[in-house]
Parts: structure tokens; sequence; C-alpha cells
């Protein structure tokens, strides 16, 4: 116990903060993406050992299996000649580094600063069938508004990164 | 420090990491995994004040996660496929070049 957290929570946020600051820092794209795994994979540890292993599954397989896979295509579609970052900063960047840490320090000072609260330290009981049940009854609208959102973001996705087939006259 | 008050630093320092690469990298696709982060750290407070909160049985915190995962990936999704539609115009994913919308 340091600071009064456990050891394994202060590996997986060292992890993910080590993650988060590596895809700030390197210059390769790829490299980025790779390190932008490794925070969602951290994440995903600190979810299960938050108690929600549906939500840290669900980060799993949404964000390592599907969202990296696409940033990674992504990056791989658009490296043309000379996309090779030399420059990687833009040019007011230490405008947006004062910003970013003056947020940090805002947050970290409300969080330190507020009162600890009464802590149900109990582990909760969830399981998939009582998510599923409060998925088809509590939240059953939110969850066919989410379906229709990402069908139409689906169609989207596609129309706005298909080539153009009307004006240049076939895909090329 | 309580595990909550950890858990609120970490989400603190992740999205303000992410803050940090959405406002000064220049390439697209790091902007939106600077976007990912913050949404990423967004989750980790929904989650852990859902864990340390009290009524924890009623799963709240946990269906907003959920429910942010699933509009993150459909953001994910339209991002970069706007920044391939918008290389495929001008070969270039440099935001400071980016200066009109018309194609």
């Amino acid at each position: 116990m340091i600071f009064g957290l456990s050891v394994v929570f202060l590996l997986i946020a060292l992890v993910t903060v080590a993650g988060a600051l590596a895809a700030a820092l390197l210059r390769n794209l790829v490299h980025c993406a790779l390190s932008l795994t490794v925070t969602f994979a951290g994440l995903a540890l600190m979810y299960l050992q938050l108690d929600a292993q549906f939500a840290g599954f669900a980060q799993i397989l949404v964000y390592i299996g599907a969202v990296a896979i696409l940033v990674v295509f992504a990056i791989l579609l658009t490296r043309g000649a000379g996309t090779q970052m030399h420059q990687a900063y833009s040019s007011s960047w230490l405008l947006g580094l004062v910003i970013a840490a003056a947020v940090f320090a805002l947050l970290a000072w409300a969080v330190m600063k507020s009162l600890p609260s009464a802590v149900a330290t109990a582990t909760p009981v969830v399981s998939v069938k009582s998510i599923g049940y409060a998925l088809m009854g509590n939240y059953v609208l939110p969850l066919e508004i989410v379906a229709v959102l990402l069908t139409v973001a689906l169609l989207g996705a596609v129309i706005v990164a298909m080539p153009d087939v009307r004006r240049k006259g076939g895909v090329q | 420090m309580s595990p909550l008050t950890g858990c609120l630093i970490v989400a603190a320092l992740v999205f303000a990491i992410g803050l940090a690469i959405a406002l000064t990298r220049r390439n697209a696709i790091l902007v939106l995994i600077g976007i990912e982060l913050m949404l990423n750290a967004a989750n980790l407070n929904l989650i852990a004040f859902w864990r340390f909160g009290p009524h924890a049985e009623l799963l709240t915190g946990m269906m907003f996660a959920i429910f942010s995962i699933a509009v993150a990936a459909a953001e994910a999704a339209v991002g970069l496929g706007l920044v391939i539609a918008y290389h495929r115009h001008s070969k270039s994913t440099d935001l400071d070049a980016m200066t009109r919308m018309k194609g």
C-alpha cells in the first residue's frame, strides 16, 4: 500500500499514463497508435479492477479490437509522400501545453480539495443478466437511439470516405 | 488517498494528456487519438463514481459508460472517414494546411 492505494492499482495507472504520454511524444504515427492501444488496455484493466467486468470487456472489444485497428488503417491509408512528420507539433504548441496543464491543475485541485464521501466498499454484484435486464428495461430508449446512431454513423463514414464516383466517372 | 481519488487523478491525467495531444499535434489522426483519450478519461470517471457511490446496484454509471463507448466508436469511424476523404483531395493530413472545406 503506497499513499493508501494498492500496488496493483498504481502499476495499472502507471502503464495507462505512460502509454498516453508516449502517444503524445512519439514522432512515428504507428508508434503513437500502438501506445494508444496500451492506454486502452490499461483502462480496461482498471475497469476490471473496479469490478466493472462488462465495461472492461466491452472496452477491450470495442477499443482494442475495433478503434485501434481503425486508427492503424487510417494511418496506413493516409501515408503519402512527405508525411513522415518533418514538423510534428503545431505552431502554437506552447499555448496548447499551457492550457492542458492548467486544466489538469484545476481538476487535480478540485479532486484533492473535495471531502472524502462515504465510500461504499462492498463489492457490487453485477451479472450480465442484470445488465441485460437494465438495457431492456430502464434503458431501452437510449439503446434504440444508440442503434440508430451506429447505423447512421456507419453509413455516413462509408459515404464520406467513398471515392466520388459521379464526378470522376468511375472508381479509380 | 482513497481509491476513488486515485481513479479521479488518473482520469484527470489522461484527460489532460489527450487535450495536450489535440491542441499541439499537427496530424489530424493524432488529434482524433487525443479526443479518444479524453472520452476514455470521462468513462473512467463514470465507472469510478459508479463503483464507489451509493446505489451501485442501479447500474447508472455503468450504463452511461457503455453508451459512451458506443458513441465514441461511431465518432471514431466518422472522424477517420473524414480524414481519409480529406487526404484523397489534398494528399495531406496536416491540420495547419487545412484552410478550406470545399473539395
